[in-house]
């Protein structure tokens, strides 16, 4: 696993994002172990409660599990998911933000649908 | 109570006050992390806890018994100073020995493994050792003392880059492992921030900061843009530093925005980091409320 950590967002956050982005990606197939809280401390320097934190919000929504003993699994259907959940985020992440900056440049909405077909 | 409390900790040194009224609990199976600028008292106060010196007035308790001149409770901390209490011709071996003589239990495989990842011979005089080989050494024996709480002042004073990282590795490692509470003073906030669990900052003598560091970093902002309407979005908000470039101001801001004032386009609000927060509060403009 890659961590690429920025200083503008809590840890634990970051943590939860970058192991979903890791599920979504398939790099942790469902079904699969991810690292454990200790090994992603340790490699990364990340005070042991802040990883678990962020292990936690993964539980809460149902991506990740917990096998007592052993550690944490990739649930099925977790990639589904995400993909799920980011096609929710994608209109009001994405679409509004780059309707914004068009309006900004003066792009119509015909050039606008021009640029993505061109794009696409 | 339980852990460590000072109380109203004062601390003299001729007619300079170091520390005035130091409050603070340290609970067990934390990562602390102890800041303030040279001269702050962070020595003074860790050397007061671990009874090496005496306060002018207060008092420590570790799980409600006093820990001055008390063995039993003086047996569960340990502390890493900078300053160099081995004897040059002492051999690293021995220093072990007396280490275990002192606090029992000295893990001595454990001691093996770290200076075989540090790449440190102990059958060499500690009068031999650089700078940063004694902070080594110093590290090993306290990741190693069987004791509850550890405190390290300065403890990547001299090592390069690569010895920092390692130790870092070592400590979350120990820590998980143990459930040791550590207490650590440093300069390199930015390394071991996100290793930290609470922070206490200590300015002039006093605590300014106690709490976890995620919730201290919650309302902690960088507000930037046009100068005029970075002064307009933050009158009355506590600002603890500035920093300016042509027109374009960032004011820091170190407690809650307030949520019913419209931000314009032009103004961005950002988070700041534990380092950039601790220079903030610590220059001698900035000031809590």
């Amino acid at each position: 696993m890659r961590f690429n950590f920025n200083s503008s967002e809590p840890i634990y956050l970051q943590v939860a994002q970058q192991i979903q982005d890791a599920i979504f990606t398939k790099t942790y197939a469902e079904g699969e172990q991810i690292p454990s809280t200790t090994e992603i401390s340790r490699d990364f320097h990340i005070n042991p409660a802040t990883v678990l934190k962020g292990m936690n919000l993964l539980v809460a929504d149902g991506l990740i599990e917990k096998k007592r003993g052993i550690g944490m699994f990739v649930v099925e259907g977790a990639q589904g998911k995400i993909v799920e959940k980011r096609r929710e985020f994608f209109y009001q992440d994405e679409v509004v933000k780059l309707i914004s900056e068009a309006k900004k440049l003066q792009i119509s909405q015909e050039e606008l649908v021009d640029l993505i077909k061109r794009g696409f | 109570m339980d852990g460590i409390v000072a109380k109203e900790i004062k601390k003299n040194f001729s007619k300079k006050t170091v520390l005035e009224n130091i409050n603070l609990q340290i609970k067990p199976g934390k990562i602390y992390g102890l800041l303030g600028r040279n001269g702050a008292g962070k020595s003074t106060l860790l050397s007061i806890i671990a009874n090496r010196i005496f306060p002018n007035e207060g008092n420590v308790t570790l799980d409600g018994s006093t820990v001055f001149e008390n063995d039993e409770a003086l047996g569960k901390i340990y502390l890493m100073s900078e300053r160099n209490l081995y004897s040059n011709s002492s051999k690293l071996r021995q220093l072990l020995n007396t280490t275990e003589l002192l606090y029992g239990d000295f893990d001595y495989n454990y001691a093996q493994k770290l200076a075989n990842i540090f790449e440190l011979d102990l059958n060499q005089k500690f009068g031999k050792l650089s700078t940063g080989y004694r902070t080594i050494f110093k590290l090993i024996i306290s990741l190693c003392v069987p004791v509850k709480y550890v405190f390290l002042d300065e403890p990547v004073l001299g090592l390069d880059a690569n010895h920092r990282e390692l130790f870092y590795r070592e400590l979350v490692d120990n820590y998980v492992k143990t459930g040791k509470t550590f207490v650590i003073s440093t300069h390199l906030i930015e390394e071991i921030a996100n290793s930290l669990e609470h922070v206490f900052v200590i300015r002039d003598g006093k605590v300014i900061v106690d709490g976890d560091v995620e919730d201290v970093l919650e309302n902690a902002y960088l507000i930037s843009g046009p100068a005029k309407e970075v002064e307009q979005y933050t009158v009355g908000l506590n600002v603890i530093g500035q920093e300016t470039l042509g027109n374009i101001q960032g004011n820091y801001v170190f407690g809650e925005l307030d949520g019913e004032r419209i931000l314009p386009d032009t103004v961005t609000v950002e988070k700041m980091d534990l380092q950039k927060l601790f220079i903030n509060l610590t220059n001698a403009r900035g000031q809590l409320k």
